[in-house]
């Protein structure tokens, strides 16, 4: 028995090593994220938007997309409702009676994105520089937990094709590798949509607010909302974010929820080696009782 | 009456192969289930996810998710529940029941795995989320909660193994006789190894499939978001674990009819009642606490799948009302029926009904959806009979008296 025991928690205590070794990359990482050293995005201001969706156009240029006739049909006009497979970047409208607004849509490259937080194997990544958010083909598998989780459901998948590709704005890194910007930026007419460094573009934003308060709502979306995101908006005085699609006003970012508890009960993997080795103590005990208790009853 | 050793294969001789013809005509419908599933499977990967089913950009996750995976593995949990129960707990002598519900177990799970690789859309690059450690992102809930699946089922499968050994050592077949009694004992001696991370993982995985959730936040309705997500579907497990265990013992000894033992159904009613009030008290503590309470109270579809999942979890309770116009055993599967649908409810609410994907955006499931998860079950049920009537499984007769063999030395 006794040199059982001794094997048993040999065994053990090698299991134990395994698992801790296994994970050990694992670091607290419940900690509220900051903006990159380098971090660069877009600003759109919809006081300054024409809605000519040359930006929509450019994009789909730049990034090789099919055109999307699935809305106004014949295959004459390409027209996304919204950001879909076909569509990294679109123009909305919101209209009453006596208000509107057009709203661009695109990835917001989020401080801490829950997209980048969900992955299993980071084939959606952050870049630690410039806080760009992009997807890698080789690492995907499919999941689509990506778009679960982000809350502004920018992430498409490619519904359409046997090998589908998850579609979002990665800001042209093509065009920011060969010294240019993203195509949105560079086409537009009235400079509503500018291509910079977060820190400049905020900077840039609220002086805009200042010089002209009347003109502007006076809050910066993205400056704060959901843990901060690289691309910013400013909309007119009167228009509440909310209508043009911007729903979450909260400052906690959404994956940090999930960290705290996910790194609550696996912190180092602790927690589950221990169980481990409580379990299989336990039941090394069990086993040991089992016949006694049986003959005790008298059966 | 039960053999009387702390050799855990030896405390299986209880159990016996069912025996008796395979191809019955009902065995041939369930197989022709499996067929039709097969080849929506196959029309599922020629055609791509887009044109075969509902989902959309809005609801990405179905029923593959809601029910094959995320229900799926809750009420295979009836192998963890049993663990627990025999080896944590000791009760030693409900030892008949491990084998029939680890058998359920790795079948429900190893499913849930191939409802994995039908429902992604790059099925090619699954490989590397369990072997490429270094790639591990260690943040995200979907990995824990795959490579934990991966890995249980795998330990289902040498929890597993034991009687299938035991079936070929008892067979005609020389050749496989002799490799079951050379490789008897070294499985005995992982066992408990084996046995206490087949009790680890779920725990894991089962709590972390709520916790797949979290992330999905502000689109979550908040009678179904909290932190304790992961708590929740634990407790839910388990108590739907011991429910179906009842429910699976009382339905394979009527349908195989074998001798059953009434006292065990009991304690596993007992067990799953508990577990699911248990639930039931925490669930409206914490959704009073975050001020949610007046959403139960509205005239939304979200209000009466609270309350349906409620009165489901609080069956039990309504059924001991009647207990004087049912019979004890009608009560007692009653009460595991309602306490898995509640489990199963509260699943699908918190994974579709629940996320909010924002207007314009509904999901109902595609014909080759339901197809494909219909022959999936088909095919559990499938393997299940296969193997109980070929190898020793189910509790034979009780009234029988077994001797601890000497074939196997004690560990």
């Amino acid at each position: 028995m006794g040199c059982d025991r001794r094997s048993f928690l040999k065994g053990v205590a090698v299991a134990s090593a395994t698992a801790v070794t296994a994970v050990s990359p694992a670091r607290a990482d419940n900690d509220k994220r900051v903006l990159p050293p380098e971090a660069i995005g877009l600003l759109y201001d919809a006081t300054r938007c024409i809605g000519c969706k040359a930006c929509v156009v450019e994009c789909k240029k730049a990034n090789n997309l099919a055109p999307d006739t699935h809305y106004v049909g014949n295959g004459l006009y390409d027209a996304p409702e919204g950001l879909n497979e076909h569509t990294k970047t679109v123009i909305q409208l919101y209209k009453t009676d006596d208000e509107m607004s057009f709203v661009k849509k695109q990835c917001m490259h989020c401080i801490d994105p829950a997209c980048v937080n969900a992955c299993m194997i980071s084939a959606l990544k952050k870049d630690a520089d410039t806080g760009l958010v992009w997807w890698r083909s080789d690492r995907c598998v499919g999941c689509r937990y990506c778009q679960v989780a982000c809350p502004f459901q920018v992430p498409k998948f490619e519904w359409t094709k046997q090998v589908p590709n998850i579609v979002k704005c990665e800001l042209c890194k093509h065009r920011l590798a060969k010294g240019g910007q993203p195509a949105c930026s560079e086409v537009c007419p009235r400079q509503a949509v500018i291509f910079g460094k977060t820190r400049d573009l905020l900077a840039d934003a609220h002086a805009r607010i200042e010089k002209n308060p009347e003109k502007y709502n006076p809050k910066v979306y993205g400056e704060t909302e959901l843990g901060g995101t690289q691309c910013l908006y400013l909309a007119a005085k009167e228009m509440p974010f909310e209508n043009l699609g911007f729903h979450y006003s909260q400052e906690e970012a959404v994956p940090l929820t999930q960290r705290t508890v996910q790194h609550g009960v696996y912190q180092g993997f602790v927690a589950p080696a221990a169980l481990y080795v409580a379990l299989a103590f336990v039941m090394f005990r069990n086993r040991a009782t089992i016949t006694t208790e049986h003959s005790e009853k008298g059966e | 009456m039960y053999p009387q050793t702390d050799n855990w294969i030896e405390r299986n001789r209880i159990c016996e192969p069912v025996g008796g013809k395979l191809m019955t005509p009902g065995y041939k419908v369930v197989l022709s289930l499996v067929v039709i599933g097969v080849l929506a499977i196959i029309y599922r990967f020629a055609v791509g996810l887009g044109a075969s089913t509902s989902l959309s950009d809005g609801y990405p996750w179905g029923i593959w998710i809601a029910y094959d995976v995320v229900t799926g593995t809750a009420i295979a949990c009836g192998g963890y529940a049993v663990a627990l129960l025999v080896y944590i707990f000791n009760k030693g002598h409900y030892h008949p029941l491990v084998r029939p519900a680890i058998l359920t177990s790795a079948l429900g799970y190893s499913l849930a795995g191939l409802a994995v690789a039908v429902d992604v859309g790059r099925p090619w690059n699954l490989w590397k989320v369990p072997l490429e450690i270094w790639k591990w992102n260690t943040n995200s809930v979907l990995l824990e909660v795959g490579v934990c699946i991966f890995a249980y089922t795998i330990v289902l499968w040498l929890e597993m193994s034991p009687a299938i050994l035991d079936g070929w050592r008892r067979g005609k077949n020389e050749a496989l006789r002799a490799f079951a009694e050379k490789q008897l004992p070294f499985v005995q001696k992982m066992l408990l190894f084996v046995i206490a991370l087949g009790v680890l993982l779920p725990t894991m995985h089962q709590s972390s499939l709520g916790g797949l959730m979290v992330i999905a936040g502000p689109r979550l309705h908040p009678l179904w978001f909290t932190p304790w997500l992961p708590l929740y579907f634990l407790i839910t497990c388990v108590g739907m674990g011991y429910a179906v265990v009842a429910f699976e013992t009382t339905a394979a000894a009527k349908f195989f009819k074998r001798p059953f033992d009434r006292p065990f159904l009991g304690l596993l009613e007992k067990l799953s009642t508990v577990t699911a009030t248990g639930f039931v008290i925490f669930r409206f503590s914490d959704v009073l606490a975050r001020g949610n309470l007046k959403y139960a109270f509205e005239a939304t579809h979200f209000a009466f799948f609270f309350w349906l999942e409620t009165l489901l979890f609080l069956g039990p309770w309504f059924l001991r009302l009647f207990s004087g116009r049912i019979t004890e055993l009608q009560r007692l599967l009653g009460s595991g029926i309602l306490v898995v649908t509640a489990g199963a409810i509260y699943r699908f609410d918190t994974f579709l009904i629940a996320f909010q994907p924002g207007p314009g955006w509904v999901y109902f499931p595609s014909l080759v959806e339901v197809l494909i998860t219909v022959g999936l079950i088909a095919a559990e049920a499938a393997a299940y009979i296969y193997i109980v009537r070929k190898f020793p499984i189910l509790m034979g007769n009780p009234q029988k008296t077994y001797t601890s063999a000497t074939e196997v030395a004690p560990a």
